[in-house]
């Protein structure tokens, strides 16, 4: 039979870094029964002639408090499912803090074998651990090993399967004070033998802690149940605290006396780590250098290089392949309906698409490698107090950041949130950030709106930087107005964020990291945008002309039209009534930059129909003014984003739910903020006061009531709900 | 005194932990216990959180989560 390993560890130990290397690609990703806390497992590699090991990798946690959902998984799944053997990740470099979980996890009664990650860098930081004495001490096998460099893998888990095979194991041993210990065996004693010899320790010090789960889920006899709360109180009047803060204090003054006669550490002196965060986040230089940063990764990656690639890729290598699929069918006698459907409907819009993988891989590898090497965290410990003022943490910036580049791994890095509520905020609002693709919409709408004051269709520079700014602003506005609300209220936890050692990234990790990424993108273009690009080629290119149904030629006919012309009255009081922009919206949601070839097409503009300057002189004359141009500019860029990033909306939110209604919040308040922004704009520029004018007002003072009324829930004692997947 | 009062610079020892259910266990789960020696590492650039270390590695705290947190 196959031996069961649970591996465990503090986030930041290197888990996911050991599991890829044990596992490699034998992987399978699920959810945890009933939650949606992600959960691997997999068939551990290089075991030739030996039996079957499969580990999973459980949640990466500090604790096993009842309070947080990774938690309250990772113990039902040691206390159920009873895994052959624990393997507890603990960073050498980081002993203290780590060794407190495995006080925990030894409690369990499940046997531990302790891997003592991260082991090489120990001489470096001028580190002495006695590994002998502190497995004596401790009880279990401690096998060094540096997952990041492969060494100590095998002997690890040979070491795990060789514990798993005893048929005798020691029983988790004492590790509190006398008192403490005196209560917990009296509790110990007392507890019914349906619960096994092993796990006794486990459920009696829960028991004396007044764990809330445990109390829910097993039926304990009165009696027992007095005793652990007549001991507790007693202990509490000695201690002067509650029992929880006794045990806790418990296990790290049982690891101050470990680490006192096993660990040696070099004091006072300034690691690099040290030297280069003094520097990074010095109080007057901090935010230059991470504007600097930012600046040089965007230049890079968004207006040299990554167009250079996006171009390459856009003419010549897509139109490569357009003309050699269509000389090919062609060549097989495929009539023009198939080569239409294929080269232009299918090639030509998943290739779009594509064109920003490039572009998205290299700022992809620039994050990473800001991720990796420890900068990212820190930019959240820089930004945390501008966002808190918006009811919103540090770690919501760095998906807003990624936004920037692409919304879908933007959405896929909200992960890292703990409360849901901001979670769920951040998903909500992360597209508001204009990505690429919505750059070429701003050209073409900024060369539109400059046409009116200055006759030339090139749009003024200061165009794209405002629509970011708007897009901040829009994310600000939503999460004070819905942290307001009852769903997003709540008092927060405590901000308590680990800020890990700088360190040199590994090339192998940074690039999963950007291929994870791209992944998730590639996938979604080759199947949602694919059907998506076959309907949209249908829509625009069928219809009824002539009195039957066909392909037409004039996209007046097109079933696009039809679509767009019901839904276009709509629009009227945001400036866009006619047909056509109507319609190129909707091409937006297969790919926001469609909306620039889709007006050109429907414009029978001559010549490139994805230049914006171009494209912008011949559809200036749907939008009569400045302020109309501005409205569907704002529409475009506030309303859902683009199916693929709608797929992993869906995927993050895990909820029917909540996807709904992020859909619905996109849409609804893209529509009122244009509303309101369009007809206040008209009347202010001289436009007659009517019905529209007066609910633009009323819109707007809606807006500001919500922006400015008091907090409801500002002294709420409920603390709102965590369940977080650690990002490593 | 409080954890947020103390000077950066400074290295104090817990003497108490206010607060209670999650929100002390999540500061205790982190090291922040009765007796730990905690130094203040650096004030953010905006004047908040507060990076300490404890226990031989680097924690960011908020100054209000710190409020909690009695010190001598």
């Amino acid at each position: 039979m196959a031996v069961k390993i649970a591996l465990a560890g503090n986030p930041n130990c290197g888990k996911t870094t050991m599991f890829n290397a044990l596992t490699g690609a034998n992987q399978y990703v699920g959810n945890w029964p009933g939650v949606t806390v992600e959960k691997k497992e997999g068939k551990v590699k290089s075991r030739k002639g030996k039996e079957e090991v499969i580990v999973t990798d459980l949640p990466g946690i500090y604790s096993l408090s009842p309070y947080t959902l990774e938690e309250v998984v990772s113990r039902d799944y040691l206390l159920n499912e009873d895994p052959d053997v624990i393997i507890d990740l603990v960073d050498a470099t980081n002993i203290e803090r780590n060794l407190y979980l495995t006080t925990q996890l030894i409690e369990t009664g499940i046997p531990v074998v302790i891997a003592l990650n991260m082991s090489d860098l120990l001489a470096k930081n001028n580190i002495k651990i006695d590994v002998k004495r502190l497995s004596m001490l401790i009880g279990c096998p401690i096998i060094e090993t540096s997952a990041l460099k492969g060494t100590g893998l095998n002997e690890v888990i040979d070491e795990a399967v060789k514990v798993a095979k005893k048929s005798e194991h020691k029983l988790p041993g004492e590790i509190f004070e006398e008192d403490i210990e005196k209560a917990v065996s009296d509790v110990q004693g007392m507890l019914p033998d349906s619960i096994s010899e092993n796990k006794k320790r486990w459920y009696a010090v829960k028991l004396l802690e007044r764990d809330s789960k445990v109390k829910e889920n097993k039926k304990f006899p009165h009696a027992v149940l007095n005793q652990a709360e007549t001991e507790a109180k007693e202990l509490e009047k000695v201690h002067d605290d509650d029992m929880e803060s006794i045990i806790t204090d418990g296990r790290y003054n049982y690891i101050q006396k470990l680490v006192a006669s096993t660990v040696k550490k070099a004091k006072g002196q300034l690691t690099v780590s040290d030297k280069i965060d003094r520097i990074v986040t010095n109080r007057i230089l901090g935010i230059p250098i991470f504007l600097i940063v930012m600046a040089v990764v965007y230049y890079i990656s968004v207006t040299t290089i990554g167009t250079i690639v996006t171009d390459w890729t856009n003419d010549v290598f897509v139109v490569a392949i357009q003309d050699a699929v269509s000389s090919g069918l062609g060549a097989i006698g495929a009539g023009d309906l198939v080569t239409g459907l294929v080269v232009d409907g299918i090639i030509g819009g998943v290739g779009a698409v594509l064109g920003f993988v490039p572009q998205m891989a290299i700022l992809f590898l620039f994050l990473s490698l800001l991720e990796d090497c420890g900068y990212m965290v820190r930019i959240a410990f820089v930004m945390d107090r501008i966002f808190r003022h918006f009811g919103l943490s540090g770690k919501s910036f760095i998906p807003l950041l990624i936004s920037s580049g692409c919304g879908i791994p933007g959405i896929m890095a909200s992960k890292t949130i703990e409360q849901d509520n901001d979670r769920r905020l951040t998903i909500m609002t992360a597209t508001f950030i204009p990505c690429g693709a919505k750059l070429p919409v701003i050209a073409l709408m900024g060369g539109v709106m400059a046409s009116y004051a200055t006759g030339s269709y090139v749009a003024g520079g200061f165009v794209a930087p405002l629509m970011y700014f708007i897009g901040i602003l829009a994310v600000l506005v939503s999460a004070i107005i819905l942290k307001k609300t009852k769903p997003f209220s709540g008092k927060p936890a405590p901000f308590v964020m680990e800020l890990p050692q700088y360190h040199i990234p590994s090339a192998k990790t940074v690039l999963m990291h950007v291929w994870e990424r791209l992944k998730g993108f590639i996938i979604k273009a080759g199947t949602i945008l694919f059907l998506a690009c076959v309907v949209m080629w249908f829509l625009g290119g069928f219809g009824f002309a002539d009195g039957g149904f066909g392909m037409v030629e004039d996209s007046n006919n097109s079933l696009l039209a039809v679509i767009g012309g019901v839904i276009a009255p709509l629009f009227a009081p945001l400036g866009f009534g006619e047909w056509q922009p109507v319609a190129a919206s909707l091409s937006g949601f297969t790919a926001k930059e469609a909306i620039v070839s889709t007006m050109g097409v429907l414009a029978n503009v001559a010549g490139d129909t994805e230049d914006a300057v171009n494209v912008a002189q011949g559809v200036a004359a749907w939008f009569p003014t400045t302020i109309a141009a501005f409205s569907f500019l704002l529409f475009n860029l506030l309303d859902s984003p683009c199916l693929a990033a709608i797929a992993t909306m869906a995927q993050q939110m895990q909820s029917r739910k909540w996807f709904w209604f992020a859909i619905a919040f996109q849409n609804i308040f893209a529509y009122l903020v244009c509303l309101s922004v369009y007809q206040i704009g008209s009347f202010v520029m001289g436009g007659a006061f009517g019905i529209g004018t007066a609910a633009g007002f009323i819109v707007a003072i809606i807006f500001l009531v919500l922006l400015f009324r008091p907090d409801p829930y500002k002294n709420q004692k409920v603390y709102t709900k965590t369940s977080v997947q650690a990002a490593r | 005194m409080t954890l947020k009062d103390a000077e950066v610079g400074s290295t104090v020892v817990v003497t108490r932990i206010e607060g209670d259910g999650a929100y002390k266990r999540r500061i205790m789960d982190m090291g922040i216990t009765k007796g730990s020696e905690i130094y203040i590492r650096k004030v953010a650039p905006l004047g908040d959180p507060v990076e300490i270390t404890v226990r031989g590695y680097e924690l960011s705290v908020r100054k209000n989560d710190a409020e909690c947190v009695q010190v001598k």
